[in-house]
Protein backbone atom coordinates (compact mmCIF):
# COMPACT_ATOMS: atom_id res chain seq x y z
CA UNK A 1 0.00 0.00 0.00
CA UNK A 2 1.67 3.33 -1.10
CA UNK A 3 0.92 6.32 1.37
CA UNK A 4 -1.45 7.99 -0.55
CA UNK A 5 -3.90 4.59 -0.80
CA UNK A 6 -3.07 3.98 3.19
CA UNK A 7 -4.38 8.03 3.70
CA UNK A 8 -7.71 7.16 1.83
CA UNK A 9 -8.22 3.71 3.04
CA UNK A 10 -8.19 5.67 6.67
CA UNK A 11 -10.14 8.33 5.68
CA UNK A 12 -12.74 5.79 4.42
CA UNK A 13 -12.51 3.55 7.31
CA UNK A 14 -12.53 7.17 9.55
CA UNK A 15 -15.98 8.11 8.02
CA UNK A 16 -17.23 4.69 8.48
CA UNK A 17 -16.23 4.56 12.09
CA UNK A 18 -17.45 8.29 12.60
CA UNK A 19 -21.04 7.43 10.77
CA UNK A 20 -21.38 5.09 12.92
CA UNK A 21 -20.85 5.96 16.23
CA UNK A 22 -22.81 9.02 15.92
CA UNK A 23 -25.58 6.08 14.85
CA UNK A 24 -24.86 3.84 17.94
CA UNK A 25 -23.74 6.94 20.33
CA UNK A 26 -20.82 5.93 20.87
CA UNK A 27 -17.40 7.61 19.80
CA UNK A 28 -15.88 6.77 17.08
CA UNK A 29 -12.74 6.04 18.57
CA UNK A 30 -14.28 2.96 20.41
CA UNK A 31 -14.17 1.43 16.55
CA UNK A 32 -11.27 3.06 15.10
CA UNK A 33 -8.78 1.87 17.34
CA UNK A 34 -9.14 -1.70 16.71
CA UNK A 35 -9.25 -1.04 12.88
CA UNK A 36 -6.28 1.05 12.53
CA UNK A 37 -4.17 -1.67 14.69
CA UNK A 38 -5.27 -5.09 14.20
CA UNK A 39 -6.45 -4.29 10.46
CA UNK A 40 -3.92 -1.54 9.50
CA UNK A 41 -0.81 -2.75 11.22
CA UNK A 42 -0.25 0.75 13.14
CA UNK A 43 1.54 0.99 16.59
CA UNK A 44 -0.96 1.54 19.19
CA UNK A 45 0.44 4.67 20.69
CA UNK A 46 0.03 5.96 17.19
CA UNK A 47 -3.65 4.79 16.73
CA UNK A 48 -4.40 6.00 20.25
CA UNK A 49 -2.73 10.00 19.61
CA UNK A 50 -5.14 10.11 16.21
CA UNK A 51 -8.21 9.19 18.19
CA UNK A 52 -7.93 11.44 20.93
CA UNK A 53 -7.73 14.65 18.22
CA UNK A 54 -10.66 13.02 16.64
CA UNK A 55 -12.19 12.72 19.87
CA UNK A 56 -11.86 16.73 20.24
CA UNK A 57 -12.99 17.30 17.07
CA UNK A 58 -16.44 15.40 17.42
CA UNK A 59 -16.84 16.69 21.16
CA UNK A 60 -16.68 20.23 20.40
CA UNK A 61 -18.96 19.65 17.12
CA UNK A 62 -21.68 17.76 19.10
CA UNK A 63 -21.21 20.02 22.14
CA UNK A 64 -21.82 23.60 19.90
CA UNK A 65 -24.89 22.52 19.58
CA UNK A 66 -25.86 21.17 22.51
CA UNK A 67 -24.52 24.74 24.13
CA UNK A 68 -26.59 26.79 21.82
CA UNK A 69 -29.77 24.23 22.93
CA UNK A 70 -28.86 25.05 26.79
CA UNK A 71 -28.90 21.16 26.89
CA UNK A 72 -25.18 21.23 28.69
CA UNK A 73 -25.34 22.06 32.16
CA UNK A 74 -21.79 24.32 31.99
CA UNK A 75 -21.33 24.45 35.90
CA UNK A 76 -21.60 20.57 36.30
CA UNK A 77 -19.73 20.39 33.52
CA UNK A 78 -16.63 22.75 35.12
CA UNK A 79 -16.78 21.15 37.85
CA UNK A 80 -16.54 17.63 36.89
CA UNK A 81 -13.68 18.91 34.71
CA UNK A 82 -11.65 19.31 37.69
CA UNK A 83 -11.49 15.58 37.79
CA UNK A 84 -11.64 14.23 34.29
CA UNK A 85 -8.78 16.10 33.25
CA UNK A 86 -6.84 15.12 36.48
CA UNK A 87 -7.70 11.80 35.29
CA UNK A 88 -6.47 12.12 31.87
CA UNK A 89 -3.44 13.45 33.09
CA UNK A 90 -2.62 10.26 34.96
CA UNK A 91 -4.19 8.02 32.06
CA UNK A 92 -1.56 9.66 29.55
CA UNK A 93 1.07 9.03 31.71
CA UNK A 94 0.48 5.18 32.66
CA UNK A 95 0.18 4.27 28.95
CA UNK A 96 3.98 6.00 28.71
CA UNK A 97 4.75 3.51 31.50
CA UNK A 98 2.79 0.11 30.88
CA UNK A 99 3.45 -0.02 27.24
CA UNK A 100 1.75 -1.27 24.29
CA UNK A 101 0.61 -4.77 25.83
CA UNK A 102 -1.04 -2.94 28.88
CA UNK A 103 -3.09 -0.73 26.46
CA UNK A 104 -4.47 -3.48 24.47
CA UNK A 105 -5.79 -5.38 27.32
CA UNK A 106 -6.74 -2.32 29.64
CA UNK A 107 -8.79 -1.55 25.72
CA UNK A 108 -10.44 -4.97 25.54
CA UNK A 109 -11.88 -4.61 29.19
CA UNK A 110 -13.04 -0.99 28.63
CA UNK A 111 -14.76 -2.15 25.49
CA UNK A 112 -16.78 -5.22 26.55
CA UNK A 113 -17.56 -3.02 30.17
CA UNK A 114 -19.12 -0.36 27.83
CA UNK A 115 -21.07 -3.30 25.25
CA UNK A 116 -22.90 -4.15 28.51
CA UNK A 117 -23.94 -1.37 29.48
CA UNK A 118 -25.59 -0.37 25.69
CA UNK A 119 -26.92 -3.57 26.64
CA UNK A 120 -28.42 -2.43 30.08
CA UNK A 121 -29.65 0.56 27.81
CA UNK A 122 -31.67 -0.94 25.58
CA UNK A 123 -34.31 -2.17 28.73
CA UNK A 124 -33.31 0.95 31.03
CA UNK A 125 -36.42 2.83 33.74
CA UNK A 126 -35.92 5.17 35.99
CA UNK A 127 -37.18 7.43 38.93
CA UNK A 128 -37.26 7.67 42.57
CA UNK A 129 -36.97 10.88 44.32
CA UNK A 130 -33.36 12.89 44.02
CA UNK A 131 -32.09 13.01 47.68
CA UNK A 132 -30.50 16.50 48.98
CA UNK A 133 -27.01 17.47 48.81
CA UNK A 134 -26.07 20.39 50.29
CA UNK A 135 -22.46 20.50 47.99
CA UNK A 136 -24.09 20.06 45.43
CA UNK A 137 -26.48 22.87 46.44
CA UNK A 138 -23.29 25.43 47.58
CA UNK A 139 -21.91 24.62 44.12
CA UNK A 140 -24.89 25.88 42.14
CA UNK A 141 -25.61 22.41 39.82
CA UNK A 142 -29.13 22.00 39.71
CA UNK A 143 -30.55 23.11 36.37
CA UNK A 144 -33.32 22.64 33.53
CA UNK A 145 -34.02 21.97 30.12
CA UNK A 146 -36.29 22.27 27.49
CA UNK A 147 -38.06 18.69 26.73
CA UNK A 148 -39.10 19.04 23.00
CA UNK A 149 -41.86 16.01 23.66
CA UNK A 150 -43.64 17.72 26.27
CA UNK A 151 -43.25 21.16 24.96
CA UNK A 152 -42.04 22.48 28.58
CA UNK A 153 -38.96 23.97 30.64
CA UNK A 154 -37.81 20.70 32.92
CA UNK A 155 -36.16 21.25 36.28
CA UNK A 156 -33.87 19.14 37.90
CA UNK A 157 -31.71 18.64 41.03
CA UNK A 158 -28.48 16.84 41.15
CA UNK A 159 -26.65 15.03 43.72
CA UNK A 160 -24.00 13.16 45.14
CA UNK A 161 -21.51 15.28 43.59
CA UNK A 162 -18.46 14.10 45.07
CA UNK A 163 -18.81 10.43 44.09
CA UNK A 164 -19.62 11.90 40.60
CA UNK A 165 -16.11 13.22 41.18
CA UNK A 166 -14.16 10.04 41.91
CA UNK A 167 -15.92 8.21 39.24
CA UNK A 168 -15.07 10.55 36.49
CA UNK A 169 -11.26 11.15 37.72
CA UNK A 170 -11.45 7.02 36.66
CA UNK A 171 -13.26 7.92 33.54
CA UNK A 172 -10.93 10.67 32.54
CA UNK A 173 -7.66 8.33 33.50
CA UNK A 174 -9.45 5.62 31.22
CA UNK A 175 -10.04 8.60 28.41
CA UNK A 176 -6.20 9.36 28.80
CA UNK A 177 -4.90 6.21 28.52
CA UNK A 178 -6.83 4.87 25.68
CA UNK A 179 -7.61 7.99 23.45
CA UNK A 180 -11.21 7.67 23.50
CA UNK A 181 -14.01 10.17 24.80
CA UNK A 182 -14.99 7.29 27.34
CA UNK A 183 -18.91 8.33 27.09
CA UNK A 184 -20.07 4.98 28.03
CA UNK A 185 -18.32 5.72 31.97
CA UNK A 186 -19.15 9.31 32.28
CA UNK A 187 -22.82 9.34 31.39
CA UNK A 188 -24.04 6.59 33.88
CA UNK A 189 -21.75 9.17 36.35
CA UNK A 190 -24.16 11.77 35.47
CA UNK A 191 -27.32 9.64 34.87
CA UNK A 192 -27.16 6.96 37.76
CA UNK A 193 -24.95 8.54 40.33
CA UNK A 194 -25.60 12.21 40.13
CA UNK A 195 -29.35 11.72 38.89
CA UNK A 196 -29.19 14.14 36.10
CA UNK A 197 -31.34 13.73 33.55
CA UNK A 198 -30.42 11.03 30.83
CA UNK A 199 -30.54 13.80 27.80
CA UNK A 200 -28.53 15.95 29.95
CA UNK A 201 -26.47 13.55 30.86
CA UNK A 202 -25.30 13.19 27.71
CA UNK A 203 -25.13 16.84 26.23
CA UNK A 204 -22.90 17.64 29.68
CA UNK A 205 -20.50 14.35 28.84
CA UNK A 206 -20.19 15.81 25.25
CA UNK A 207 -18.91 18.89 26.32
CA UNK A 208 -16.53 17.70 28.62
CA UNK A 209 -14.87 15.07 26.64
CA UNK A 210 -13.29 17.90 24.82
CA UNK A 211 -11.63 19.11 27.41
CA UNK A 212 -11.04 15.89 29.05
CA UNK A 213 -9.32 14.51 25.53
CA UNK A 214 -7.33 17.81 25.11
CA UNK A 215 -5.42 17.18 28.67
CA UNK A 216 -4.36 13.87 27.17
CA UNK A 217 -3.44 15.56 24.03
CA UNK A 218 -1.26 17.59 25.06
CA UNK A 219 0.78 14.88 26.82
CA UNK A 220 0.31 12.83 23.30
CA UNK A 221 1.59 15.52 21.42
CA UNK A 222 4.89 16.48 23.51
CA UNK A 223 5.35 12.71 23.92
CA UNK A 224 5.32 12.79 19.62
CA UNK A 225 2.44 10.02 19.62
CA UNK A 226 0.34 12.51 17.41
CA UNK A 227 1.69 11.54 13.80
CA UNK A 228 -0.01 14.36 11.46
CA UNK A 229 0.19 11.24 9.15
CA UNK A 230 -2.76 9.34 10.45
CA UNK A 231 -3.89 11.77 13.13
CA UNK A 232 -5.01 14.15 9.77
CA UNK A 233 -7.42 11.95 8.09
CA UNK A 234 -8.87 10.23 11.14
CA UNK A 235 -9.77 13.52 12.12
CA UNK A 236 -11.16 14.75 9.09
CA UNK A 237 -12.69 11.44 8.07
CA UNK A 238 -14.07 10.98 11.98
CA UNK A 239 -16.05 14.51 11.67
CA UNK A 240 -17.46 14.08 8.48
CA UNK A 241 -18.97 10.42 9.57
CA UNK A 242 -20.11 11.75 12.47
CA UNK A 243 -21.64 15.13 11.17
CA UNK A 244 -23.45 12.76 8.09
CA UNK A 245 -24.54 9.97 10.72
CA UNK A 246 -26.46 13.29 12.81
CA UNK A 247 -27.93 14.93 9.97
CA UNK A 248 -29.05 12.38 7.35
CA UNK A 249 -29.48 9.06 9.34
CA UNK A 250 -30.01 9.14 12.68
CA UNK A 251 -33.93 10.10 11.96
CA UNK A 252 -34.73 7.28 9.44
CA UNK A 253 -33.24 4.62 11.45
CA UNK A 254 -34.57 2.27 14.22
CA UNK A 255 -31.46 1.48 15.56
CA UNK A 256 -31.97 -0.84 18.29
CA UNK A 257 -31.54 -3.94 15.78
CA UNK A 258 -28.32 -2.45 14.86
CA UNK A 259 -27.46 -1.94 18.62
CA UNK A 260 -27.84 -5.57 19.54
CA UNK A 261 -25.77 -6.70 16.59
CA UNK A 262 -23.12 -3.96 17.47
CA UNK A 263 -22.88 -5.09 20.89
CA UNK A 264 -22.37 -8.57 19.69
CA UNK A 265 -19.24 -7.26 17.30
CA UNK A 266 -17.93 -4.85 20.44
CA UNK A 267 -17.39 -7.83 22.88
CA UNK A 268 -15.98 -10.12 19.73
CA UNK A 269 -13.35 -6.72 19.28
CA UNK A 270 -12.86 -6.70 23.03
CA UNK A 271 -11.92 -10.63 23.01
CA UNK A 272 -9.50 -9.95 19.79
CA UNK A 273 -7.77 -7.03 21.92
CA UNK A 274 -7.59 -8.96 25.07
CA UNK A 275 -5.97 -12.23 22.62
CA UNK A 276 -3.57 -9.56 21.55
CA UNK A 277 -2.35 -8.03 25.08
CA UNK A 278 -1.99 -11.37 26.22
CA UNK A 279 -0.57 -12.97 23.57
CA UNK A 280 1.98 -10.14 22.39
CA UNK B 1 -19.61 14.09 20.69
CA UNK B 2 -17.70 10.91 21.09
CA UNK B 3 -19.57 8.35 23.07
CA UNK B 4 -22.45 9.89 23.63
CA UNK B 5 -25.55 7.64 24.01
CA UNK B 6 -28.49 8.76 22.73
CA UNK B 7 -30.36 10.24 19.41
CA UNK B 8 -29.25 13.44 20.03
CA UNK B 9 -27.69 15.75 17.18
CA UNK B 10 -24.02 15.15 16.10
CA UNK B 11 -21.40 17.84 15.26
CA UNK B 12 -22.90 21.50 14.16
CA UNK B 13 -26.42 20.54 13.46
CA UNK B 14 -28.53 23.59 11.94
CA UNK B 15 -29.08 25.03 15.22
CA UNK B 16 -32.13 26.83 15.09
CA UNK B 17 -34.24 23.81 13.64
CA UNK B 18 -33.70 22.36 17.66
CA UNK B 19 -34.13 25.68 19.54
CA UNK B 20 -37.01 25.70 22.12
CA UNK B 21 -39.81 27.60 21.21
CA UNK B 22 -40.67 28.97 24.56
CA UNK B 23 -39.65 32.06 26.15
CA UNK B 24 -36.60 30.86 26.24
CA UNK B 25 -36.22 30.47 23.13
CA UNK B 26 -33.49 32.95 22.75
CA UNK B 27 -30.12 31.84 23.80
CA UNK B 28 -28.01 33.89 26.71
CA UNK B 29 -25.03 35.67 25.11
CA UNK B 30 -22.53 33.29 27.08
CA UNK B 31 -24.07 30.23 25.38
CA UNK B 32 -23.92 31.51 21.79
CA UNK B 33 -20.14 32.92 22.00
CA UNK B 34 -18.94 29.18 23.38
CA UNK B 35 -21.08 27.41 20.80
CA UNK B 36 -19.41 29.94 18.16
CA UNK B 37 -16.22 29.00 19.50
CA UNK B 38 -16.22 25.44 19.54
CA UNK B 39 -17.67 25.38 15.96
CA UNK B 40 -15.40 27.87 13.95
CA UNK B 41 -12.25 26.56 15.86
CA UNK B 42 -13.26 22.79 14.28
CA UNK B 43 -14.04 24.32 10.65
CA UNK B 44 -10.44 26.44 11.21
CA UNK B 45 -8.78 22.98 12.22
CA UNK B 46 -10.23 20.62 9.65
CA UNK B 47 -9.50 23.36 6.76
CA UNK B 48 -5.78 23.59 8.22
CA UNK B 49 -5.47 19.64 7.83
CA UNK B 50 -7.03 19.04 4.64
CA UNK B 51 -5.11 21.81 3.20
CA UNK B 52 -2.05 20.23 4.53
CA UNK B 53 -2.27 16.91 3.59
CA UNK B 54 -2.95 18.48 -0.45
CA UNK B 55 0.29 20.07 0.06
CA UNK B 56 2.12 17.04 1.26
CA UNK B 57 0.96 14.55 -1.52
CA UNK B 58 1.65 17.40 -4.28
CA UNK B 59 5.45 18.08 -2.59
CA UNK B 60 5.66 14.01 -2.64
CA UNK B 61 4.87 12.69 -5.54
CA UNK B 62 6.47 9.40 -4.46
CA UNK B 63 3.95 8.88 -1.92
CA UNK B 64 1.75 8.21 -4.56
CA UNK B 65 3.91 5.29 -6.01
CA UNK B 66 5.84 3.84 -3.28
CA UNK B 67 5.02 1.45 -0.70
CA UNK B 68 8.48 1.67 1.31
CA UNK B 69 7.45 5.24 2.16
CA UNK B 70 4.25 3.40 4.22
CA UNK B 71 6.37 1.25 6.62
CA UNK B 72 8.73 4.40 7.44
CA UNK B 73 4.78 6.17 8.05
CA UNK B 74 3.41 3.51 10.39
CA UNK B 75 6.46 2.26 12.25
CA UNK B 76 7.28 4.20 15.36
CA UNK B 77 9.09 7.22 13.89
CA UNK B 78 10.00 10.79 15.05
CA UNK B 79 7.21 13.21 14.68
CA UNK B 80 7.28 17.04 15.39
CA UNK B 81 6.15 17.34 18.93
CA UNK B 82 7.66 20.73 20.03
CA UNK B 83 6.04 23.99 18.86
CA UNK B 84 9.47 25.56 17.82
CA UNK B 85 9.22 22.57 15.18
CA UNK B 86 5.47 23.00 14.12
CA UNK B 87 5.90 26.53 13.55
CA UNK B 88 9.51 26.32 11.68
CA UNK B 89 7.79 23.39 9.71
CA UNK B 90 5.02 25.44 8.28
CA UNK B 91 6.95 28.40 7.78
CA UNK B 92 8.80 25.91 5.08
CA UNK B 93 5.60 25.39 3.76
CA UNK B 94 5.84 21.67 4.77
CA UNK B 95 2.48 20.06 4.39
CA UNK B 96 2.78 17.74 7.25
CA UNK B 97 3.27 20.69 9.59
CA UNK B 98 0.29 22.10 8.33
CA UNK B 99 -1.50 19.42 9.15
CA UNK B 100 0.33 19.74 12.61
CA UNK B 101 -0.96 23.11 13.06
CA UNK B 102 -4.16 21.87 12.43
CA UNK B 103 -4.25 19.09 14.94
CA UNK B 104 -2.58 21.88 17.33
CA UNK B 105 -5.84 23.85 16.67
CA UNK B 106 -7.95 21.67 17.35
CA UNK B 107 -6.67 20.89 21.04
CA UNK B 108 -6.39 24.10 21.59
CA UNK B 109 -10.20 24.65 21.52
CA UNK B 110 -11.08 22.93 24.63
CA UNK B 111 -8.42 25.00 26.28
CA UNK B 112 -9.88 28.53 24.96
CA UNK B 113 -13.43 27.46 25.70
CA UNK B 114 -12.02 27.15 29.49
CA UNK B 115 -10.52 29.81 29.23
CA UNK B 116 -13.53 32.28 27.67
CA UNK B 117 -15.91 30.23 30.76
CA UNK B 118 -13.72 32.15 33.10
CA UNK B 119 -13.72 35.49 31.81
CA UNK B 120 -17.66 34.48 31.50
CA UNK B 121 -17.74 33.44 35.41
CA UNK B 122 -15.53 36.30 36.40
CA UNK B 123 -17.83 39.12 34.87
CA UNK B 124 -21.02 37.49 36.41
CA UNK B 125 -18.81 37.93 39.44
CA UNK B 126 -18.99 33.93 40.44
CA UNK B 127 -15.80 33.48 42.64
CA UNK B 128 -16.00 30.07 43.39
CA UNK B 129 -16.42 29.10 39.60
CA UNK B 130 -13.89 31.85 38.50
CA UNK B 131 -11.47 29.43 41.21
CA UNK B 132 -12.89 26.08 39.70
CA UNK B 133 -12.62 27.11 36.67
CA UNK B 134 -8.77 28.51 37.23
CA UNK B 135 -7.86 24.96 38.64
CA UNK B 136 -8.91 23.39 35.20
CA UNK B 137 -7.02 25.48 33.12
CA UNK B 138 -4.12 25.18 34.96
CA UNK B 139 -4.10 21.12 34.74
CA UNK B 140 -5.18 21.62 31.08
CA UNK B 141 -1.70 23.82 30.60
CA UNK B 142 0.44 21.39 33.20
CA UNK B 143 -0.65 18.74 30.80
CA UNK B 144 1.36 20.42 27.46
CA UNK B 145 4.14 21.51 29.95
CA UNK B 146 4.67 18.37 31.93
CA UNK B 147 4.51 16.18 28.61
CA UNK B 148 6.84 18.01 27.21
CA UNK B 149 9.38 17.82 29.93
CA UNK B 150 8.83 13.86 30.44
CA UNK B 151 8.93 13.33 26.25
Amino acid sequence: MTPFLFTFVVLGFSIGAGLLGSLLGIGGGLILIPVLTLLLKVDIHYAVGASIVSVIATSSGAAAAYVRERMANMRVAMFLELATTAGALTGAFLSGRVGGRGVYLVFGAVMAYSALVMLRRMNSTQVAPVPEDALADRLGLHGSYWDESTGREVDYRVTRPLAGLGLMYVAGTVSGMLGIGSGALKVPAMDLTMRLPLKVSTATSNFMIGVTAAASAGVYFARGHIDPFIAGPVCVGVTLGAWLGSRHLMAKMNASWLRALFVCLLLWVAFEMLRKGWSS
Amino acid sequence: MSEAPSSEPRPSPPASVTLPAGPEAVPLVPELLISDLLRYGVLISLSLVTLGTTVTFFRHPDYLVSSEALERLTAPHPVPHGLADVVAGAMAARGQSFVMAGLLVMMAVPVMRVALSLLIFRQQKDRLYVAITTAVLTLLLVSFLVGAAEG
